[in-house]
């Protein structure tokens, strides 16, 4: 399973655009699949949900080309081999 | 040689001062990010910066610095975090304080949700302070404009189990056993936004201040009305006779006149900037009984300035302090005379300075 990160995020992972991560069965969820990236590098998963497990407001997790909110949130399903995509919300700047 | 920190809606700048009595400026460090507390731990030589950040997408943050801003340091899951069983989540930093000289490696951290964290590693890792966080009050504690924050910490300087802490809304807080337990310490102190007489707790007070000569003498300078205590919080005294407006949000006790401490009034709750288009700061030499407009050097026309609860500080011989309109000002005569040390930065949220 691949992770994409937005640009800003690559400064805590050593510099690397994208994230491998390993799943345990063929199919996961979001929840899963950034539990996961969080053991491997919790730098970066603590800027995606806070301490709570909570996806941060501003934040998009996108399942392929959907959000995850539009498909149930943390809990939405990933099938093996899909990519996700972890990019900053248009909602989130402030002027 | 004088460094000013000025922590901005879009990062920290270092403002320089040279023998001349000009300033650089550099930074923005930690750029993009709302920079809502900064401190400057000079305890063992080496200087370390703290920073309470806060990234609109990416969160809350508090980093220190052993290189004056250069470079910053955290733990990867953070320095500051709930723990699990709490159900809560950082949201900003509002507050850092370092211990005193005799507690090597303490610091105390003030935040949202309102909560006092400490640290013993030099603010490298912090634990939450449960006697405060257990307080069944807590759970009545209302959210302010700006959030539900802990935004003063004030030390006792000799004995380490005595501290007053105040909370937007909760109000004042006071432990005598180290933080163990905490009681209310508001008596006398208005609030305007709630019915009927006044409450045990639930005031927004915006700054709580001391000197550490004078321990159990504090002002404060609460959601309209400035007070002070004598007795350590058991009873508030309304000081706020002779200024032009009882509304403000900084109150700074000057560290080197013990009975002087400054407001910055606002002309009002509903406009929040500075009356009459006078930039000007209220002093007071006996304990609240007088206060006196200090204005040379600052603004006094066309000026509808906003300071915020921790835009204005003492430190390194003088005073500082930062608008929202990205100005910054000092004084190195306990505000006699006053000079511009910066404009045109972005939002100022806080100020602290070293040197």
């Amino acid at each position: 399973m691949t992770v994409r990160l937005a640009s800003v995020l690559r400064d805590h992972a050593a510099g690397q655009a994208s994230v491998a991560v390993e799943l345990a069965g063929d199919d996961a969820t979001v929840a899963a699949v950034l539990d996961a990236l969080d053991v491997l590098n919790p730098g970066v998963g603590r800027r995606i949900r806070d301490e709570r497990g909570v996806l941060r407001r501003h934040v998009n997790v996108f399942v392929g080309d959907e959000e995850c909110r539009r498909r149930g949130g943390l809990d939405a399903p990933v099938k093996d081999g899909t990519e996700l995509s972890v990019l900053a919300a248009v909602s989130g700047g402030s002027a | 040689m004088t460094t000013v920190f000025a922590g901005t809606s879009k990062g920290l700048f270092v403002l320089r001062g040279d023998d001349e009595g000009g300033w650089s400026v550099e930074g923005p460090a930690l750029q993009g990010q709302m920079v809502d507390a900064v401190a400057a731990d000079e305890r063992g030589g080496n200087t370390r910066l703290l920073a309470g950040a806060y990234a609109e997408q990416w969160g809350p943050s508090l980093l220190h610095s052993d290189d004056t801003g250069a470079t910053w340091s955290e733990p990867e899951k953070g320095a500051l975090r709930f723990p699990d069983d709490t159900d809560a989540a950082l949201v900003r930093v509002w507050q850092i304080l370092p211990g005193r000289d005799d507690e090597p490696g303490l610091v105390w951290a003030g935040v949202e949700p309102a909560a006092l964290f400490r640290s013993d590693d030099r603010g490298e890792t912090f634990e939450l302070v449960r006697g405060l966080w257990d307080h069944p009050h807590r759970a009545t504690w209302e959210p302010g404009g700006g959030g539900l924050g802990l935004h003063s910490i004030v030390r006792h300087p000799t004995d380490p189990a005595r501290m007053w802490v105040a909370i937007s809304t909760g109000g004042v807080y006071r432990t005598v056993d180290g933080g163990s337990t905490w009681e209310p310490a508001n008596r006398g102190i208005r609030a305007d936004f709630m019915p009927g007489p006044e409450p045990e707790y639930g005031q927004c007070v915006h700054k709580i201040d001391a000197h550490p000569d004078e321990p159990k003498v504090l002002f404060a300078q609460n959601h309209g009305g400035v007070y002070r205590s004598d007795d350590g919080g058991d009873r508030w005294h309304d000081i706020g006779p002779g200024l032009p407006s009882d509304f403000g949000f900084p109150m700074v006790v000057d560290p080197e006149r013990a009975g002087t401490a400054m407001v910055i009034p606002l002309a009002s709750d509903e406009y929040r900037c500075t009356a009459g288009g006078r930039c000007r700061v209220f002093r007071t030499r006996d304990r609240g009984a007088t206060w006196e407009p200090l204005g040379e050097g600052l603004p006094q026309r066309n000026a509808h300035l906003t300071i915020l609860r921790d835009g204005f500080s003492a430190g390194a011989g003088g005073l500082w302090f930062g608008t929202r309109t990205g100005e910054v000002f000092g004084s190195i005569d306990g505000g006699d005379h006053w000079f511009e040390v910066a404009r045109h930065l972005p939002p100022v949220l806080c100020v602290r300075a070293c040197g």
